[in-house]
């Protein structure tokens, strides 16, 4: 094993995640991109989506939404707004979220609305971020 | 004096009052610790924010950032988060006291004022004054970081249409269990921030991605709603504090009743076992 970096995962409710990892894959504002060790200091925005790290064997999905990560000193801190591990998701829920946020799309289509739709749009790519990681377990 | 019945009932009803308000004190004080460790858990998050934050706004100008645009000021929008209950002593009085105190002031400087109340009290005791632009009610019990971004939404498209210049927030201060005082932060425009020196341990080298500037573009909401959920955190865990404090008054102020009561009964009762004790002297004396 080569060498690692120090991932941190911090939300408003609590650290999530704090442990040694090979890799980790991020959705940043502009794309995905993977960080391995000894990377240099960087800072991106982080959209809503999946963030995957490996430790050895062991392969991990997080669902992330909104918020920005700083990679310094051989260690990479999120700040998101909620990190999910497929194992918290609540399927059911997640699912009505998404045909609340489809339906609102639809009406805010035949509206000149703006700001509802935006709203309904992060809306659904949260609830489809969190159904593809429940996926992944 | 009063009857012994009369009495008796009182103390009763009192001793029952003791009993909730013994409760509800044990209540909050499980709440005040729920609330505690909520705050505890934000506080890594918070102070991470803030360091980056001035890390960004360190060497960016604040011009093109609408969120940062210092206009001339007509309109200040004060935010008040209070409690949703009452019964918590003066906590939330002294929120609103100093409120319209605020609001006196901005307006003998010739500046219009608007609230937006965050918790029940706020918005049923500013109501009055008509000056009320929103509120929202019922969120202080569970509140998660989505109410606070909804809220911190609002606040940033009202100013960012222009009808407010300014936005202040104003909190009860969780300071520690005995102690709770109104508090003000600013939110509107965004002022740069500054952590101290020691704390500022970068350097000019990042790697930004996407640009600086559009960083601060997705940052400077969060940072909203950082500021906004950091009030409420302090509201939750002052309210439940004060709450504390008011019912351990309450519960000592009923066992003092009840202690007061007991020697007017126990009074009561003597004088009227002294007046049997001479009527049946007085009956026994005329048989004779």
């Amino acid at each position: 094993m080569g060498q690692q970096i120090r991932l941190e995962v911090v939300t408003p409710t609590g650290a999530k995640v704090s442990e040694d990892v090979d890799i980790v894959n991020a959705p940043g504002f502009g794309g995905d991109f993977g960080v391995l060790a000894n990377h240099a200091p960087f800072l991106s925005t982080i959209k809503i989506g999946t963030l995957t790290y490996e430790n050895g064997k062991k392969r991990e999905s997080l669902m992330v939404s909104g918020g920005f990560c700083e990679v310094s000193n051989n260690k990479i801190t999120f700040l998101v707004e909620s990190a999910e591990k497929g194992s918290e998701i609540d399927v059911e829920r997640a699912l009505k979220a998404k045909e609340r946020a489809e339906k609102r799309l639809v009406q805010a289509a035949q509206q000149t609305e703006n700001f509802n739709r935006k709203r309904a749009e992060v809306a659904l790519q949260r609830a489809l971020a969190r159904l593809k990681v429940s996926n992944m377990r | 004096m009063a009857s012994l019945k009369e009495v008796k009932t009182k103390i009763a009803g009192v001793k029952k009052t003791a009993q909730i308000t013994k409760a509800m004190n044990m209540v909050a004080a499980a709440r005040l610790r729920g609330a505690q460790e909520k705050m505890e858990a934000f506080r890594p998050y918070a102070a991470k924010f803030n360091v980056t934050m001035s890390n960004l706004s360190g060497g960016a100008n604040t011009t093109g950032f609408p969120l940062m645009e210092i206009r001339d000021v007509k309109t200040v929008e004060i935010v008040v988060v209070t409690s949703d209950r009452g019964l918590c002593g003066s906590f939330n009085a002294n929120i609103i006291k100093l409120a319209l105190k605020m609001r006196t002031e901005y307006e003998s400087a010739g500046k219009k004022v608007s609230f937006v109340c965050v918790g029940k009290k706020g918005s049923q005791l500013l109501k009055k004054t008509g000056l009320v632009r929103k509120s929202y009610r019922d969120t202080m019990g569970n509140f998660q970081m989505y109410n606070a971004r909804e809220i911190a939404t609002d606040l940033a498209s009202h100013f960012l249409s222009g009808a407010s210049d300014k936005v202040e927030v104003l909190y009860g201060h969780f300071k520690s269990v005995a102690a709770q005082i109104p508090a003000l932060s600013h939110l509107l425009p965004v002022q740069p921030v500054s952590v101290e020196e020691t704390e500022k341990k970068i350097s000019g080298d990042y790697i930004y991605e996407p640009s600086t500037e559009e960083i601060m573009d997705v940052l400077q909401p969060l940072y909203l709603n950082v500021i906004i959920y950091h009030a409420m955190l302090e509201v939750g865990a002052s309210e439940h504090a004060a709450r504390m404090t008011a019912m351990d008054n309450a519960t000592n102020a009923c066992k003092d009743m009840v202690k007061s009561l007991s020697i007017i009964y126990n009074k009561a009762r003597q004088a009227a076992v002294t007046s049997e004790l001479m009527d049946i002297v007085g009956g026994a004396e005329a048989l004779k």
